[in-house]
C-alpha cells in the first residue's frame, strides 16, 4: 500500500463522493416526496390515481435500478425523451426510492389501530386535527426502522450510476485501475469513501429511531 | 406508428439469447441463495448465544454487509483477489462468493430476528404441559419460527434476483450485456432497438420478480 498514491488520487475521489452525494440525496428528497404523495393517494383510495400508483410501485420494486437505468438512459432517448445523465441518475433513483417509501408509509399508517382515530375523535378533534396530531406522528414514528433502511438502501445503489456513464466513486476507481494498475489503493480509497457516506446515516438513523420509539407505548 | 424497435428481439434467435441471458443471472442468484440459507441458519443461531465475542464479530460482519455497497463488494473480490493474492478468479464465481456473502448476512439477521422474536411463556408453557426439550423444539417453537422466516427469505430471492444485476459491471454476460450486443448488432438495420430491447430485459425482470414477491407478500399476511 503506497500511501503517497492515495494522496495523490484523494481530489478525483473527493470529486466524486460529492458528486454520488448530491445525486443522492436528490433522489432521496424526491423518493420521500413521491413516496409520501404515493401513500395517501393510496390510503385515500382515489379512484384511478390509486390504481396507477399501484402499478407504478409494483413495477419499481420489482425491477433492478440497473436495469431501469438503462431503460430511462438509452432506451427513452429513442423516442425523442433525451435527458442528461445526472439528471437520469437522480430520476432512477426518486422513482425506485418513491415505491419503496410508499410502501413503507403505507404500512405505517396501516399499524395505527383504529381506536386511536376514535379515540381522537370522541375527545372532539376535527378530522384534521386528528391527522396532524395523532396519525401522523404516530405514523411516521413507525415507518422509522423502515425509513432509514430505504435510505441506506437508495444510498448503496447509487454505486450503479458508473453504467450510465456518471463520474462516481465506483467510476473512478475502475478508471484508476484501468489507468495505473494500483489496485489495492483504490479500492481502499472506495471503501473509505463509501464509509464517509454511509456511517452517517447508519448511525444518525438508528439514534432517531431510538428517540421516535414513542408510538409504541401503550400499544 | 414509429418503429420501437421491438422487431429485432423477433429476428434469428434474439429472444432466445436474452431469456439465456437472464437464466445467466438467475443461476448466479439461486446458487448465492441457497449458500445463504444453509449458512444464514447456522450463524443466526450461533447469534442468539451468548459468547460475547462470536456476538462481537458477527456483529461486524453483518454492518459491514449492511453499509457496503454490493458493487464495491464485487470490485473487491473480482479485482482485489487477483491483485492480491494472484488467483484470477472468473467473474461468475467473484459474483456467487459475493452475492453469498450477503445474502448470508441478510439470512442470518433474518433467522435471528425471527428466533429472538418468540417470547419465552412459549418455552414455559410448553415445559409447563409436560414437553420434553425436543418436542417443545419440533412442535413449538420450530413451527412458530418458520413461519416468521419463510415469507422474509422469499424475498430475499427476489432482492438477490435484482442485485444480480450487478455482475454485468464487472464482466458476466448477462441479460443486459446480451441485450447491448443485440443493439450493437443491429445497429443499421434498426436504429432504435435500445428502446425494445430495454423495455423487454426491465418487463422480463418484473416477470422474474413479481410472482415470488407476491407470494412472500401472501404468506406474509396469511401466517402473522
Amino acid at each position: 500500500m503506497d500511501l503517497e498514491v492515495m494522496k495523490e488520487y484523494m481530489p478525483l475521489y473527493r470529486e466524486a463522493f460529492f458528486l454520488t452525494m448530491k445525486i443522492g440525496w436528490i433522489g432521496i428528497l424526491g423518493a420521500v416526496i413521491i413516496g409520501f404523495a404515493a401513500a395517501v393517494v393510496r390510503l385515500l383510495k382515489i379512484p384511478v390515481l390509486h390504481r396507477i400508483l399501484g402499478a407504478y410501485i409494483e413495477l419499481f420494486r420489482n425491477t433492478p435500478l440497473l436495469v431501469q437505468l438503462f431503460f430511462l438512459y438509452f432506451g427513452l432517448p429513442k423516442l425523442g425523451l433525451s435527458i442528461s445523465a445526472p439528471f437520469c441518475g437522480a430520476l432512477g433513483l426518486m422513482l425506485l426510492g418513491g415505491a419503496y417509501m410508499a410502501e413503507t408509509f403505507r404500512s405505517g399508517f396501516e399499524a395505527i389501530p383504529v381506536l386511536q382515530t376514535e379515540t381522537a375523535r370522541a375527545l372532539g378533534m376535527s378530522k384534521f386535527q386528528t391527522t396532524v396530531h395523532v396519525l401522523l406522528p404516530e405514523a411516521l414514528s413507525v415507518s422509522m426502522p423502515g425509513f432509514t433502511a430505504n435510505m441506506i438502501f437508495l444510498l448503496k445503489e447509487t454505486s450503479v450510476f458508473s453504467a450510465i456513464s456518471l463520474m462516481d466513486l465506483m467510476f473512478t476507481a475502475k478508471d484508476l485501475i484501468g489507468l495505473y494498475f494500483r489496485t489495492v489503493e483504490c479500492l481502499t480509497l472506495l471503501v473509505v469513501f463509501y464509509l464517509f457516506l454511509l456511517l452517517p446515516v447508519s448511525i444518525l438513523g438508528s439514534i432517531v429511531e431510538r428517540r421516535v420509539r414513542y408510538a409504541e407505548f401503550g400499544a | 406508428m414509429r418503429n420501437l424497435g421491438l422487431d429485432v428481439l423477433l429476428k434469428g434467435t434474439n429472444m432466445l439469447r436474452l431469456l439465456e441471458g437472464l437464466w445467466v443471472s438467475l443461476r448466479i442468484s439461486l446458487i448465492a441463495v441457497a449458500v445463504s440459507i444453509v449458512l444464514g441458519l447456522i450463524i443466526g443461531s450461533i447469534m442468539t448465544g451468548k459468547n460475547v465475542i462470536i456476538r462481537a464479530v458477527t456483529r461486524l460482519y453483518l454492518e459491514i454487509v449492511r453499509i457496503m455497497p454490493q458493487m464495491v463488494l464485487l470490485f473487491i473480490v473480482f479485482f482485489g483477489t487477483t491483485r492480491v493474492f494472484g488467483i484470477n478468479l472468473d467473474a461468475t464465481a467473484a459474483s456467487i462468493i459475493v452475492f453469498s456473502f450477503w445474502g448470508t448476512a441478510e439470512m442470518s439477521d433474518i433467522v435471528r430476528g425471527a428466533l429472538i422474536s418468540i417470547p419465552k411463556h412459549r418455552y414455559e408453557s410448553a415445559a409447563a404441559l409436560g414437553l420434553s426439550k425436543v418436542q417443545t423444539y419440533v412442535h413449538v417453537i420450530i413451527p412458530e419460527t418458520l413461519r416468521r422466516l419463510i415469507p422474509l427469505s422469499i424475498n430475499l430471492v427476489t432482492r438477490m434476483i435484482k442485485t444480480t444485476s450487478l455482475v454485468m459491471m464487472i464482466g458476466v454476460v448477462e441479460v443486459l450485456k446480451v441485450g447491448q450486443q443485440i443493439i450493437e448488432a443491429n445497429r443499421k438495420s434498426s436504429p432504435n432497438a435500445a428502446f425494445g430491447v430495454y423495455l423487454v430485459v426491465f418487463v422480463l425482470y418484473y416477470i422474474a420478480c413479481r410472482p415470488i414477491s407476491f407470494l412472500a407478500g401472501r404468506l406474509e399476511r396469511k401466517w402473522s
